[in-house]
C-alpha cells in the first residue's frame, strides 16, 4: 500500500485545486464582457424574442480566467511531458504555427468575400498541395476533409464514385484488416460497402495468400495501414497492390502511421489510390484536447476526377477557387462548409516550410529510431510482440505481466502516477493486452531514457508481487480511476439546477 | 534542426543500442524499389523561423482581412469580435497539446469543459442533451438526417429550401452511398414553399434552418406539430447561434434535433474553418447520437469526476456498426466557444444578441433609403437578403471591393444557374459593424446603382 497522503480541510493539495462548474459560481448578473448599450428601437422579430432567462451563469473576466487555468492544469499535455499514444503521433507544436495562423491576413478573411482579395489565402492552400503532391507523389489532392476519418470517407466515396462510373457500382466488399483502426470498418460501412476482414500472419502483416483468397470480383477495395497499426512495413505491400489492381479494385491507404515514411517513400510508389493524410499528426498541429485536425485526400489519376468540391487551382491571373463543377470533373459532392480547415493548412503549411524535404526525411528518421530504441530498451523485459525493426512504434503484449495479477490497464494507470501518460492499450486487436508506443522525433534521448527506466522498474514492480501497486493507481492524480459503469448506465451529461432551486422557479 | 532534439551522437550511440548498422538499415522492409530512386528534389529544405515568417507574412499581406474596411459579410460565417481572454486560454499548452480525453484521470480539464460546453449547448438552444462537438454545422446537419433515420427506421430525408446550400450539399454527399436518399428543395427566398404539405411517414425528418440562409425568421411551432403528427423529426439548422441570446429557441418550438455552427463565438473567421458543430437533441435519443459525449461519476474516492461516455456508440468500438466514423472532432473550437460564452454569460449574451439586432434593424433602415434596392426580409436577426432589380449582385460587390467595402454575399456564389436570383445580395451586420460602416454602404450603394 502506497500512502496518498493526509487529506487537507479543503480537498485543494497544495498546486491542485478543486474547481466547481461554472454553473456553480457567479451571479446572472455578472459578465466578463463589456458591450455599449443596443439602441432602442423596435424590433423586428416578428413576435419571436424569447421569454424567460437562458440559465446561463455570469462571471466575470477574472472569474474566468481562473476558472479554465484551473481545468487545464488537472490536463496532461504534450508541452508537459512524454506522450507515447500509439497510433496518435503526439509531437511537439511549434508556435510558430500559432503565431502565423494568427496573422489579420489569415485569420481575418471572411470565407466569402471575393477572390481577388483573398490571393493569399488561396495561395496557402495551393503551395500546401504542393507539398503534399510532392511528399507523395499523388495527382491530386482534395484539402477539405476535416480530419482522418473524414478523410477516409473522401477516399472511399470517390472509390464509390469511379466504380459507378465504369459500371461496376455492384462491388460492395471492402477488405479490411482485422488490426485496423475502427474508423476504417465505419467509414466503409457509411459508403454502403460491406466489411470482409483479412487476417494477419505470424509476422504481424496481412496474410498474402488469404488477402489473395479475399479478393474477388465483388470486392470495390482493400483499406491498409501502412506502416501497420503493429508499427510494421507491411512488406509485401507492392504485391498486394498489384493483386488488388488486377482484381479490378482500389487501394485506400489509411495514413495516420504516414510520419515513419515521410520524405523518404513516396506512397504513389506503392500503388495507392488514395491516403488521407493527419495534418494533426504528421504536420504538426495541436490536438487541442479533440481536434480540430484536418484530413486532406491525396488522389491517383484513377479517382482524381472525383474529387469533392471545391478547388484550388493556379491560372496566369492567379488562383481561383472553384465551388461550382466545371468541364470534366465529375466530384462526389461537398465534404463540409466552406472551404476546410484553413486555419489547420496556415499551421501545417508553416511547419513544413521550416522543415523542408531534408527535416521531414530526418524527422521521419528519427521517429523510426526512437521507437527501436524503445522496442531494444524494453523489449528485454517487456514482450515484443514480433521481431523488429519495428517503424514509428513500438508493439508490446501483457506477456510479461502473466501470473502478476496486474492488467495493460493497471500498468498503465501507474505509469500515470509516475509522470508518464500512459501508451494506446487494447490497440492494435491482434495481440493481447496490447501496449502501443509511439514516441515520435521530438522526444530526446533522455526523455526516452527516463520513461524506459520508469517502464523498467515498474515492470520489475509487477512481477515482484506487489499488484496492489498497480491497482490502485492511480493515486496521485486530481482523481483517481472513474466509474465508467455509472457513467453510461446513469448517463449525467449536462448539469440541472438543484431541486430546491427548480421549485422556487 | 530546431525541432529535433537527436544529436549525430545520440543516433550513433542508440543504432548501436539497437543493434542496427545504419538509420536505412531501420527501413529494411520497405521494399527497395519504394525506397530508391525517391527524388523530393523539387521541394525546398529547411528554413529559419525568420524565413519562414517573412515568406507567410507576405502572403498574409495579399489578402485583405475582413476587418481592414466596412463588413457586411454573413451567409453562414459571422464576424464577432472575441474577447484577448479567449485566446490566452486556448492557448495554455495543457489544452492546446493534449489528446483526447480517454484517460480520464489526467483529463479532468478538458472532461468538465467539454461537459459545461454541453450544457451551455443544451441551454442556449432550449434541448435536454448535447453532445461534445461534430466538425461544423454542415457535417452536423447531415450527422442529423443519418440519425433521424436511425431513430425512425425512414429512409428518406427532406431538407428545405431555405438551409444553407453547404449543409444542403455536405448532407446530400455525406449520404449518397448510403440507403437514406436526399431531397433538397430548390432555393427559397421568399419563405413560401409548402412544407407541411410535403410532409408524409415515409419520411426519418425534416431539415429547416431558423434564422433561414435568407435571414427570415420564423415561427416552427405549427410546423413541428405536423411533422410529429408524421412521425417525422424536425431538425433545426442555426447558423448564428449568437440568435439565441434573443430569439425563441428551436427546442421551444418543437425541435428534436438541433444543429447549430459555433465557428462565430470564440473564433476568427479563419476563411470559414476550422469550425465546431453544436449538436443537440431530445434525451431519448441520445444513444442514436454521432460523437463524443462527456458525463459525470465519481472516482474511486467518491469524488465528482468527468469521463467520455456511452462510447458504445462509437467507432473504436463498434466499428462498421457505429452511430458515425468520426473521430478526431473540433475540441479546440469547441473550448474557445465555450469560454466566450462564459465570460459573456446570460446578461453578457442577450445583450449581445440584442445589439446584433439592433444594429441590423439600423442597417436595414439606411439600405430602405438607397433608390433601386429592396430588403426582402420581413423579420430577421442580423442578416437580411436585399435585391438589386435588373442588377447582377456579383458585380456590385466586386464595384464596392475596390472601394474597400464588402458589401455582402450575392446569391450567385451558391446558385449560379439560377438567373433569377442574379439580383439577390445577403446583407449582415454584427456588433462589430459601426454607423459609419452602414452609412458608407448605403452611399456606395446609391452611387453605384444610379
Amino acid at each position: 500500500m502506497t500512502d496518498r497522503g493526509t487529506p487537507t480541510l479543503t480537498g485543494n493539495r497544495g498546486l491542485r485545486i478543486e474547481e466547481p462548474l461554472i454553473f456553480e459560481q457567479g451571479h446572472p448578473g455578472k459578465t466578463g464582457v463589456d458591450l455599449p448599450e443596443p439602441p432602442d428601437m423596435p424590433d423586428r422579430l416578428g413576435g419571436l424574442a424569447r421569454t424567460g432567462p437562458i440559465g446561463l451563469p455570469g462571471l466575470s473576466e477574472p472569474e474566468v480566467v481562473r476558472h479554465y487555468t484551473r481545468l487545464s492544469q488537472k490536463n496532461y499535455a504534450i508541452d508537459a511531458g512524454f506522450y507515447p499514444l500509439g497510433s496518435c503521433t503526439m509531437k511537439h507544436n511549434p508556435r510558430l504555427n500559432e503565431r502565423m495562423a494568427r496573422l489579420p491576413g489569415f485569420a481575418d478573411l471572411h470565407p466569402f468575400q471575393p477572390e481577388s482579395t483573398v490571393q493569399g489565402a488561396l495561395a496557402v492552400m495551393h503551395r500546401l498541395s504542393d507539398w503534399l503532391l510532392g511528399l507523395t507523389g499523388m495527382q491530386a489532392v482534395a484539402l477539405s476533409p476535416a480530419a482522418g476519418a473524414h478523410g477516409e470517407l473522401c477516399g472511399m466515396q470517390a472509390i464509390r464514385a469511379a466504380l459507378d462510373a465504369r459500371g461496376a457500382g455492384e462491388r460492395r466488399i471492402v477488405l479490411v484488416p482485422d488490426s485496423a483502426h475502427g474508423t476504417n470498418p465505419a467509414t466503409a460501412a457509411l459508403c454502403g460497402f460491406k466489411v470482409r476482414g483479412v487476417p494477419g500472419d505470424a509476422r504481424g502483416r496481412v496474410d498474402l495468400d488469404a488477402f489473395r483468397e479475399a479478393l474477388d470480383d465483388g470486392v470495390a477495395g482493400v483499406m491498409l495501414t501502412n506502416p501497420n497499426t503493429c508499427g510494421l512495413f507491411e512488406n509485401d505491400i507492392m504485391d498486394l497492390a498489384t493483386a488488388v489492381h488486377e482484381a479490378g479494385a482500389y487501394f485506400y491507404l489509411d495514413g495516420a502511421n504516414f510520419n515513419a515514411i515521410v520524405g523518404r517513400v513516396k506512397i504513389a510508389d506503392l500503388g495507392v489510390d488514395a491516403m488521407h493524410i493527419n495534418l494533426h499528426k504528421t504536420f504538426s498541429t495541436p490536438h487541442g484536447g479533440g481536434g480540430p485536425g484536418a484530413g486532406p485526400t491525396v488522389l491517383s489519376a484513377a479517382l482524381a476526377p472525383f474529387a469533392p468540391l471545391p478547388h484550388v487551382v493556379a491560372d496566369g491571373a492567379g488562383y481561383r477557387l472553384i465551388e461550382h463543377v466545371e468541364g470534366e470533373m465529375q466530384p462526389f459532392g461537398r465534404m463540409k462548409g466552406f472551404h476546410g480547415q484553413f486555419g489547420v493548412f496556415v499551421r501545417a503549411l508553416s511547419y513544413v516550410m521550416s522543415m523542408g524535404a531534408d527535416g521531414l526525411r530526418q524527422a521521419s528518421g528519427d521517429a523510426v529510431l526512437n521507437a527501436n530504441y524503445l522496442l531494444a530498451r524494453l523489449g528485454e523485459t517487456l514482450t515484443p510482440s514480433f521481431a523488429g525493426p519495428c517503424m514509428h512504434e513500438a508493439l508490446f503484449d501483457d506477456r510479461f505481466l502473466k501470473g502478476s495479477g496486474v492488467s495493460t490497464l493497471d500498468f498503465a494507470k501507474a505509469m500515470i502516477d509516475e509522470g508518464f501518460h500512459p501508451m494506446t492499450m487494447y490497440f492494435p486487436l491482434v495481440v493481447h493486452g496490447a501496449m502501443l508506443m509511439e514516441p515520435t522525433e521530438t522526444e530526446s534521448r533522455d526523455s526516452l531514457d527516463a520513461f524506459c527506466d520508469a517502464v523498467l522498474a515498474l515492470a520489475d514492480r509487477a512481477r515482484s508481487g506487489d499488484a496492489a501497486f498497480f491497482t490502485e493507481a492511480p493515486r496521485h492524480t486530481p482523481r483517481r480511476r472513474l466509474d465508467e459503469t455509472r457513467a453510461a448506465r446513469q448517463p449525467v451529461l449536462r448539469w440541472e439546477p438543484p431541486e430546491p432551486a427548480k421549485a422556487a422557479e | 534542426m530546431r525541432y529535433l532534439p537527436l544529436t549525430d551522437d545520440d543516433r550513433r550511440a542508440m543504432l548501436a543500442r539497437i543493434g542496427a548498422a545504419s538509420m536505412d538499415d531501420l527501413f529494411r522492409d520497405v521494399p527497395a524499389e519504394a525506397l530508391t530512386g525517391v527524388r523530393f528534389d523539387d521541394l525546398p529544405d529547411h528554413a529559419t523561423e525568420m524565413a519562414v515568417e517573412r515568406d507567410l507574412a507576405a502572403l498574409a499581406a495579399r489578402n485583405s482581412p475582413a476587418g481592414a474596411g466596412p463588413c457586411f459579410l454573413g451567409a453562414g460565417a459571422y464576424r464577432h469580435h472575441v474577447p484577448a481572454t479567449v485566446d490566452h486560454l486556448i492557448q495554455r499548452g495543457e489544452f492546446l497539446t493534449a489528446y483526447t480525453p480517454y484517460q480520464p484521470e489526467v483529463s479532468q480539464g478538458t472532461l468538465q469543459t467539454l461537459y459545461e460546453f454541453q450544457t451551455q449547448v443544451a441551454l442556449i438552444t432550449g434541448m435536454e442533451v448535447a453532445n461534445a462537438s461534430m466538425y461544423d454545422a454542415a457535417t452536423g446537419v447531415a450527422e442529423a438526417a443519418a440519425m433521424a433515420s436511425r431513430v425512425t427506421r425512414r429512409k428518406r430525408v427532406l431538407v428545405a429550401g431555405g438551409v444553407h446550400p453547404h449543409y444542403a450539399d455536405t448532407t446530400a454527399s455525406f449520404l449518397r452511398y448510403t440507403d437514406i436518399d436526399v431531397e433538397v428543395l430548390d432555393p427559397d427566398p421568399m419563405g413560401i414553399a409548402d412544407l407541411i404539405g410535403r410532409l408524409n411517414e415515409g419520411l426519418a425528418c425534416l431539415v429547416v434552418q431558423n434564422p433561414d440562409f435568407f435571414g427570415r425568421l420564423s415561427d416552427l411551432s405549427a410546423l413541428a406539430q405536423a411533422c410529429h403528427a408524421e412521425g417525422v423529426l424536425l431538425v433545426v439548422a442555426v447558423a448564428e447561434p449568437v440568435s439565441l441570446g434573443l430569439v425563441t429557441p428551436p427546442g421551444a418550438m418543437g425541435a428534436d434535433i438541433v444543429v447549430a455552427e459555433g465557428h462565430a463565438l470564440g473564433s476568427p473567421l479563419n476563411f470559414g474553418g476550422p469550425g465546431v458543430g453544436l449538436f443537440a437533441s431530445r434525451k431519448k435519443f441520445v444513444r442514436h447520437m454521432p460523437g463524443r459525449l462527456a458525463g459525470e461519476t465519481v472516482d474511486e474516492d467518491g469524488r465528482r469526476g468527468w469521463v467520455l461516455t456511452l462510447s458504445t456508440r462509437e467507432q473504436h468500438i463498434r466499428r462498421e456498426k457505429a452511430t458515425s466514423n468520426i473521430c478526431t472532432n473540433s475540441g479546440l473550437v469547441a473550448l474557445a466557444w465555450t469560454i466566450h460564452m462564459t465570460l459573456l454569460g446570460e446578461a453578457g449574451f442577450t445583450r449581445l444578441a440584442r445589439l446584433n439586432h439592433m444594429k441590423a434593424v439600423e442597417l436595414v433602415g439606411l439600405l430602405e433609403t438607397v433608390p433601386g434596392l429592396t430588403v426582402v426580409t420581413p423579420t430577421f436577426f442580423n442578416e437580411v437578403l436585399v435585391r438589386l432589380p435588373g442588377q447582377d449582385a456579383a458585380g456590385i460587390v466586386d464595384a464596392l471591393a475596390e472601394r474597400g467595402i464588402l458589401a455582402g454575399v450575392p446569391l450567385s456564389r451558391f446558385w449560379p444557374t439560377y438567373p433569377e436570383l442574379a439580383d439577390g445580395l445577403l446583407v449582415c451586420a454584427t456588433e462589430t459593424t459601426e454607423r459609419d460602416d452602414m452609412e458608407a454602404l448605403a452611399r456606395a450603394l446609391t452611387e453605384v446603382l444610379a
